[in-house]
């Protein structure tokens, strides 16, 4: 309506000039966010000795070779990451999910007595928490969780924000849709599942989508509760070959004598098969989280 | 009108007649089910929210995990006077604050502005292309974003190169200059998170009534015009509720990113105070010690939450509570 109206009147030269200067600006938005991520994927594609002879931007790989990802797969800590890093993104999404979406349906009910207080309760955690060291002791010590999958799981099992913006949800769904279901002598625990939980499917996806993210990419809890190299996440592995340098576990297996070279790629390698995933995932979900959840958030 | 004012009243007496207990019974045999429920959810609260916060009390005791709260010697304040007359404390203090301060002035604008200019974007596919891309950093994990840093930022890393190329000059080591800590952290933020953080504003934008516009363009008022008198005045509640939040961080800066930034060289700048907890706490086992300065954070934190939102309600009438 707004852009219908606005091709009918004519644009001044100033407006003209922001909207070529807007354009440039995210154009160059792009290049500075995208470009990064591009050079990562061409460099981990190049030929080892030909990348390190080369200096300053990549616009193409340089050869082409795929023995860096062929090396990161015959890793054993790589896959052993992977396969950790699967159990826990699994375990732990589910848990999440099923404990948000229980909080947030209660907390959206009319009629429970004991909804506010309990809901300022929960609230009041946003702003306000034990912190690290009260934490680490109640799950090293108190659970005697150290060296457990369950300390990278259970702790941070609800985001507070996410069961607001959850409940939220189930507050604009018509209270007519909960009646009807109790007539047809439905529990409250058949609405939320058969009624409720169809209804509010992309906000679900989403909640899915950030807490499977969550688990993928955190690497702190596992930094601090394990010892046990088998169970380490991939990002803890991935820490130890791009920021503490130790391809050592990578090279030694390398007959040629340009073992630094190899590394370099294989860095890249590492970094591509850790994150791709998601980013090739997160694409089909953008549509739901921009007008499911963020609309969500704002009345919430 | 008057009979239903009648009902009305009659519900309203005997609504008033029902005595509490009785209220409770009757919401416990009509809601079980919620309650059962919502048991788990309580639970992890419970075990995972208020544990730690009855455990912050060890920052009241020469704590000693042997024998637990209850059985560790209290010390008073005896922890927080340590840590106020340590040789960290104005260190710490100082460049929590220099990295918070320099986030909230370069980082918390930069979605509102790429918001507000996404808006502007005529072409549809474009503007789509913009936030897909721009989203994207927000996925990368922070142990690939600081091991991007590490390698771009190297010796004969890409920025070198094309600064070396195109400025010339020596090659700079970034990560190891403990002046450029700051903004590297902060940058690197922007970088990751301005895309995404610009949705909630971009969701607010898609609030505001189209009419306002059609209104402003007979008036004659022009795109900028629009921009500063509708589309900003339109979204300011929402940048102020981010705001008071963001100010509710005031004094935490993410560690998770610091520890795996930070090398002995840049430490001086680089040293927060949540950093600090985590090698007094969980490298030097520290605990109670450790807790108290964690304490200590989360309650100028919290405070300053308190006087933000307070402020904000008087002046405006947007607040948090």
């Amino acid at each position: 309506m707004r852009n219908n109206l606005k091709t009918h009147l004519k644009r001044s030269w100033s407006e003209r000039f922001f909207d070529y200067g807007n354009l440039l600006f995210m154009i160059v938005l792009i290049i500075i966010t995208f470009y990064p991520m591009l050079y990562i994927l061409f460099a981990s594609l190049s030929d080892p000795t030909l990348l390190a002879q080369h200096r300053g931007l990549l616009t193409t790989p340089m050869g082409f070779s795929v023995d860096a990802y062929i090396r990161v797969f015959e890793n054993s800590n790589i896959l052993i990451g992977y396969r950790n890093t699967i159990i826990y993104v699994v375990g732990g999404t589910t848990i999440d999910v099923v404990l948000t979406t229980l909080g947030a349906f209660v907390l959206s009910r009319r009629n429970v007595l004991w909804q506010e207080p309990i809901l300022f309760l929960i609230i009041f955690t946003m702003f306000f928490s034990g912190g690290l060291i009260p934490t680490y002791l109640l799950v090293s010590r108190s659970l005697g969780w150290v060296n457990s999958p369950l300390a990278l799981i259970v702790p941070g099992a609800i985001q507070t924000f996410n069961l607001i913006i959850m409940r939220t949800a189930f507050i604009e769904v018509p209270y007519e849709l909960e009646e009807a279901a109790k007539i047809d002598g439905a529990n409250d625990f058949q609405v939320l599942v058969q009624v409720y939980l169809p209804l509010i499917k992309p906000v679900l996806a989403v909640m899915i989508l950030f807490y499977a993210v969550g688990h993928w990419n955190s690497f702190f809890p596992a930094l601090i509760y394990l010892r046990d190299r088998n169970l380490y996440p991939l990002q803890l592995i991935l820490r130890e070959i791009l920021i503490q340098n130790s391809t050592d576990s990578m090279t030694i297996t390398s007959a040629t004598g340009n073992v630094e070279m190899v590394a370099e790629t294989v860095k890249y390698a590492t970094i591509v098969v850790v994150t791709l995933p998601i980013l090739l995932i997160y694409p089909f979900l953008q549509r739901y989280f921009v007008k499911g959840v963020l609309i969500g958030g704002i009345k919430g | 009108m008057a009979t239903a004012q009648q009902t009305l009243g009659r519900v309203q007496q005997r609504v008033a007649r029902i005595k509490p207990l009785q209220l409770i019974a009757r919401d416990w045999r009509r809601n079980k089910l919620l309650y059962l429920m919502l048991l788990p959810v309580i639970l992890y609260y419970l075990i995972f929210q208020y544990v730690p916060i009855y455990g912050s009390l060890i920052a009241f005791q020469n704590f000693n995990p042997a024998k637990g709260i209850t059985g560790s010697p209290w010390v008073g304040f005896q922890n927080f006077t340590d840590f106020f007359q340590s040789f960290y404390f104005g260190i710490l203090i100082r460049n929590t604050l220099a990295i918070s301060l320099l986030d909230l002035v370069l980082g918390f604008p930069a979605p509102i502005i790429l918001a507000l200019l996404l808006n502007e974007l005529r072409w549809g596919p474009f503007r789509r292309l913009v936030q897909t891309i721009t989203y994207m950093p927000h996925f990368i994990s922070v142990v690939v974003i600081v091991g991007m840093m590490v390698d771009f930022t190297a010796k004969d890393g890409l920025f070198n190169t094309l600064l070396t190329q195109t400025v010339g000059g020596q090659p700079i080591l970034f990560m190891q200059k403990p002046e450029l800590f700051p903004l590297l952290y902060v940058l690197s933020g922007i970088w990751q998170n301005v895309g995404w953080g610009s949705i909630i504003y971009l969701a607010a934008i898609t609030t505001i009534d189209p009419t306002l516009y059609e209104a402003a363009m007979v008036d004659g008022a022009n795109r900028f015009q629009q921009i500063r008198h509708i589309t900003l005045p339109g979204i300011m509640p929402t940048i102020i509720i981010l705001l008071i939040l963001r100010l509710g961080s005031t004094m935490t800066v993410g560690f998770e990113k610091i520890i795996l930034m930070y090398n002995p060289l840049t430490m001086a700048t680089a040293d927060v105070i949540s950093t600090y907890v985590y090698r007094k706490g969980i490298l030097e086992a520290d605990f109670g010690y450790s807790a108290a300065v964690g304490l200590f954070n989360s309650v100028i934190n919290f405070t300053l939450l308190t006087l933000a939102n307070r402020f904000s309600r008087r002046v405006g009438d947007t607040s948090l509570w």
